[in-house]
C-alpha cells in the first residue's frame, strides 16, 4: 500500500515537472533571433481556387528566392477556416511559422497579442520604405498611432458582378448604380425566371463586410472614436436592416441563400443561376468554375444615391491580405528579406496577377495587367471609395458577434418571420453584450 | 523517484522473508525483489494517464482562474489572476453570457436525453430482431454498423448536403415527392436545425448501442427462452421478463457511455453548423469553443469547461450510485 502511494506521488511529481518544463519550452517573451539563418517557414493564406493552385503559384517563386539568398522556404498553404485558429495556437505556444499571411482586418486584433513583429521605421526601411505602399492598404495594418503589425501583400475590393446575358434578356442596359436601381433591376430579372442577387447569408465574414459598408453609407460606425462597440445606434440598425431587407422586404435575394456559407453564391453566379453578386475580386474563382470572363461585367457596388466616393458614398471595405513576421522567428533577417522579396515590384506583379488581386505597391500597380476593365473598377474603388474595417483590438470578436446576428436575421427572413427595426436592434444588442468588457 | 520506491522496499522484503520459513520452503532468491515489479510495470501507464488526462484538467482549472484574453495569450502564465470572476460571468444567468450558456445547457440536455433514448431503443430493437439466425443476417449486421465505421466528417458533411434547402435530398423527398410541407424547409438554420442535428446524432450513435446489446444478448442462455416458451410466454413477455433484465448490466454501462459521448459531442454540430450554431442547436461543446476560440476569451471558456466537467462528474456519480444500488438489491 505504501509503495503504491509512493509510486503515485512520484508519478504525479514527475509528470508535473515534465509539464512545467514543456510549458517553458517556448520563448514567449523572446523577440526573435537569427539561430537558423538558412530556413524559413511560411504560412500562406488560400488565395487561389484551391490549395493546390496556391502551391503551384508560390513554389516557383520560393525557388527563385532560394536561388537569390540561399534560404529555403518551407511552404504551407492554410485554409481560411483554420488560419486564425492556427495563428492563435502558434501565439500561445510560441511555436509558429517565421512569416505568415493574415487577413488584413485581423491586424489590430493580432497586434494586441504582441505575436507579430512591429514594422517601425527601421524595419520598413529594410524592405524599401513605407512610401512604396498605397495609403488605403496601409490603413488596414494595425491600430492607428501604433507601428503596423504587418505589411500589405494583396489588395482586394468588392465589386458588383453581373451576368451580361441575363441583363440583356431582362432589358437592362447598364448595371445599377444605386440600391433602388438594383432592386428595380432585380424585379425585372425575376420576371424572367432567374434569381436576382446572391448572398452568403450564413457566412459571418461576408455578412460583416456588407453591413460595415451599409453602415458607412448611413453615416454610422460600429465603434465609437475611442474604440467602444456601438452596435445599436439608429443608423447602424437601419443599415443592418437595409442589408437583410434585400431578402426580407425587397425579396431580391432568394431565401435559400440564408444558409450559404461555402461560397455557394459564387457557384450560383458562375452557373448563371443568379444575375448579380457582390464579391471581392472573384474573377479567378469564377474562371475556375468554368465561367467565361466575357459573360460577366464588373461595376462599382451600388450606393444610396449619386456616385461612389468618400463618406456616405463608401462602397467597399479595404479587403486584402497582409504579410507579417512572427515575433518568435529564429531567422529574423531572413524573414525580413523574404517580406522584401514578396513586396518587390516583380513578385507583386506575378502574385497579384495569379490571384487576380491588386498590388498594394504603387509601382507595381502601373503594370497594364492591372488595367483590365474589372481591375480598373476595383482599383478605383480602393483608391476613392473604400474604407478599412475598424482597426480595434476587438475587431475579430466584432466579426463574430455581428456576423452571427446578421446570420440569425437572415434565418428569420428565410423562415418568413418579420424582420423589424426592433428585431434587428435586439439581435445587435445581444451582439454588443457579448463583446469583451475590457 | 527511485528513492521513493526504494523506501517502500524493506517493508516488503521483511514480510516476505517472514512468510518464507513458515511455509517450510526456502525463499527463492530475487522473489522478494520482484514484489515491486507490478508497480514498476504500471508506472508508465500511470505517468501517461496523468500526463494525458489529469494534467490538462489541472491546467484548464488553473486557466479558468486567470484573465486570458488576446492581450495575454502570448504568455498566458503571466496573465493576471482573476479569482472566480470567470465563473461569476459564466453563471450570472441574468447577464447575456450566462444566459446564453444556460440556454445552450438546456438545449444540450434535451438533445442528449432524446438522442440517447432513441439510440438505445433503435439499437436494442435491431439487436433483438437479429438475434435469431436467418439468411442475410450477417449482411444486415454489417450494414447496420456502417454509420459507426464511417469517418465522422465524411458522414456528417453528406448529411449537410442532404439537408440543404435548395437541392437537398430531404426536402426533395418531404416536399417535392411526398408533399408533406407547403414549402421547402430550412434544416441547417432556424428551429428545425435541432431536429436535423438529432437525426444525424441518432444515425451515428445507434449502431454502437446495437453492437453492445448484440454482444450482451449472446450471454443469455437459450434455455431460459425455451422454458419461457413452454410456460406459454409470448415474444413481448420474453423480452420484458428475460431479455431486458439480463441486459441490465450491459445497459447500465451503455447508457452512461452514450450519454457522455453525446453530451460532449463536438464534431457533429461543428461540421454541420460551423462556428456559429443556430440558437435551437447550440450544443454546449461548440458554445464553449466559441466562447474561447472565437471570442478569444480563454479564461471564461476554461471556467465553462470546468463547470461542464463538474456537472458530468456529478451526473456520472449519481447515476452509478443509483443503478448499482438497484442492482445490488435486485441480486439479493
Amino acid at each position: 500500500m505504501r509503495s503504491i502511494r509512493a509510486a503515485a506521488v512520484g508519478a504525479v511529481t514527475l509528470s508535473l515537472a515534465l509539464t512545467v518544463s514543456a510549458c517553458g519550452g517556448g520563448t514567449p517573451t523572446g523577440g526573435g533571433s537569427n539561430d537558423s539563418p538558412k530556413t524559413l517557414t511560411y504560412w500562406a493564406s488560400n488565395q487561389g481556387a484551391g490549395i493546390e493552385i496556391d502551391k503551384k503559384v508560390l513554389q516557383p517563386e520560393l525557388d527563385k528566392f532560394e536561388k537569390q539568398t540561399g534560404i529555403k522556404v518551407k511552404l504551407e498553404v492554410v485554409p481560411w477556416n483554420d488560419l486564425l485558429n492556427r495563428i492563435l495556437t502558434a501565439t500561445t505556444s510560441g511555436q509558429g511559422p517565421d512569416v505568415l499571411n493574415i487577413g488584413n482586418t485581423w491586424s489590430a486584433s493580432l497586434q494586441a497579442t504582441g505575436a507579430l513583429l512591429p514594422w517601425d521605421e527601421k524595419n520598413f526601411a529594410a524592405i524599401g520604405g513605407k512610401d512604396r505602399f498605397v495609403d488605403s492598404a496601409l490603413g488596414s495594418t494595425g491600430a492607428p498611432g501604433k507601428d503596423p503589425a504587418a505589411v500589405p501583400l494583396y489588395s482586394m475590393a468588392y465589386g458588383l458582378y453581373y451576368n451580361k446575358k441575363i441583363f440583356a434578356e431582362a432589358g437592362i442596359s447598364e448595371p445599377p448604380a444605386t440600391w433602388a436601381e438594383l432592386i428595380a433591376d432585380g424585379k425585372k430579372i425575376q420576371a424572367q425566371g432567374k434569381q436576382a442577387l446572391g448572398a452568403e447569408g450564413a457566412s459571418l465574414n461576408e455578412n460583416v463586410h456588407h453591413v460595415f459598408v451599409f453602415a458607412k453609407q448611413h453615416g454610422a460606425d460600429f465603434f465609437t472614436a475611442d474604440g467602444k462597440p456601438d452596435f445599436t445606434s439608429d443608423k447602424v440598425v437601419a443599415a443592418v436592416k437595409q442589408y437583410v431587407d434585400l431578402m426580407a422586404e425587397d425579396k431580391v435575394v432568394p431565401p435559400g441563400n440564408a444558409e450559404y456559407a461555402q461560397n455557394q453564391s459564387v457557384s450560383d453566379f458562375a452557373k448563371g443561376r443568379t444575375a448579380m453578386l457582390l464579391w471581392q475580386t472573384a474573377s479567378a474563382n469564377l474562371k475556375s468554375q468554368g465561367m467565361n470572363p466575357d459573360d460577366y461585367g464588373v461595376a462599382p457596388v451600388p450606393v444610396q444615391s449619386g456616385t461612389p466616393g468618400s463618406g456616405t458614398r463608401i462602397n467597399s471595405m479595404v479587403a486584402g491580405v497582409n504579410v507579417a513576421v512572427f515575433n518568435n522567428t529564429h531567422n529574423l533577417d531572413g524573414a525580413k528579406q523574404f517580406v522584401k522579396f514578396l513586396t518587390s515590384d516583380e513578385e507583386q506583379k506575378i502574385l497579384n496577377k495569379a490571384f487576380s488581386s491588386i498590388p498594394p505597391v504603387k509601382s507595381a500597380q502601373a503594370d497594364p495587367a492591372f488595367n483590365t476593365p474589372e481591375t480598373a473598377v476595383l482599383k478605383n474603388t480602393l483608391a476613392t471609395s473604400a474604407a478599412a474595417l475598424p482597426q480595434v483590438p476587438s475587431e475579430s470578436q466584432f466579426e463574430t458577434t455581428v456576423g452571427t446576428a446578421v446570420k440569425e436575421l437572415f434565418a428569420d427572413a428565410a423562415a418568413g418571420r418579420a424582420v423589424t427595426t426592433e428585431s434587428v436592434k435586439a439581435k445587435l444588442l445581444k451582439a454588443q453584450q457579448q463583446m469583451p468588457a475590457k | 523517484m527511485t528513492t521513493t520506491v526504494d523506501a517502500g522496499l524493506p517493508a516488503i522484503q521483511k514480510s516476505s522473508g517472514a512468510a518464507g520459513p513458515r511455509r517450510g520452503r526456502p525463499g527463492r532468491p530475487g522473489r522478494a525483489g520482484r514484489a515491486w515489479l507490478p508497480y514498476l510495470l504500471l508506472l508508465p501507464a500511470l505517468v501517461l494517464e496523468l500526463l494525458v488526462h489529469l494534467v490538462p484538467m489541472v491546467i484548464g482549472a488553473v486557466m479558468s482562474l486567470k484573465e486570458i484574453t488576446q492581450f495575454y495569450i502570448r504568455n498566458w502564465t503571466a496573465a493576471p489572476w482573476s479569482g472566480f470572476d470567470n465563473y461569476r460571468i459564466a453563471v450570472d444567468f441574468d447577464a447575456p453570457v450566462g444566459e446564453a450558456l444556460l440556454h445552450s445547457f438546456v438545449v444540450t440536455v434535451g438533445f442528449t436525453l432524446l438522442s440517447v433514448a432513441l439510440c438505445w431503443l433503435i439499437g436494442t430493437a435491431a439487436a433483438i430482431c437479429l438475434q435469431d439466425g436467418f439468411r442475410g443476417r450477417g449482411l444486415l449486421r454489417t450494414l447496420f454498423l456502417v454509420p459507426y465505421a464511417l469517418p465522422v466528417y465524411a458522414a456528417v458533411i453528406t448529411w449537410v448536403f442532404m439537408f440543404q434547402h435548395d437541392n437537398g435530398l430531404v426536402n426533395h423527398v418531404l416536399h417535392d415527392q411526398l408533399h408533406l410541407t407547403d414549402e421547402p424547409s430550412f434544416w441547417l438554420i432556424g428551429d428545425n436545425s435541432f431536429w436535423a442535428l438529432l437525426t444525424v446524432s441518432v444515425w451515428k450513435g445507434w449502431p454502437f448501442a446495437f453492437l453492445i446489446v448484440m454482444a450482451g444478448l449472446q450471454n443469455i442462455p437459450r434455455e431460459l427462452y425455451e422454458a419461457a416458451a413452454l410456460d406459454g410466454a409470448g415474444m413481448w413477455q420474453q423480452i420484458r421478463r428475460i431479455t431486458l433484465p439480463s441486459l441490465r448490466p450491459v445497459n447500465q454501462v451503455l447508457v452512461l457511455v452514450l450519454f457522455l459521448w453525446t453530451f460532449n459531442d463536438f464534431n457533429t454540430p461543428y461540421v454541420m453548423f460551423g462556428k456559429a450554431a443556430p440558437q435551437a442547436a447550440d450544443l454546449i461543446s461548440v458554445h464553449i469553443y466559441q466562447a474561447s476560440f472565437v471570442s478569444w476569451d480563454f479564461g471564461t471558456g476554461s471556467a465553462m469547461s470546468v463547470l461542464l466537467l463538474l456537472f458530468l462528474l456529478v451526473v456520472t456519480g449519481v447515476y452509478l450510485a443509483v443503478t448499482s444500488r438497484g442492482r445490488r438489491s435486485a441480486d439479493v
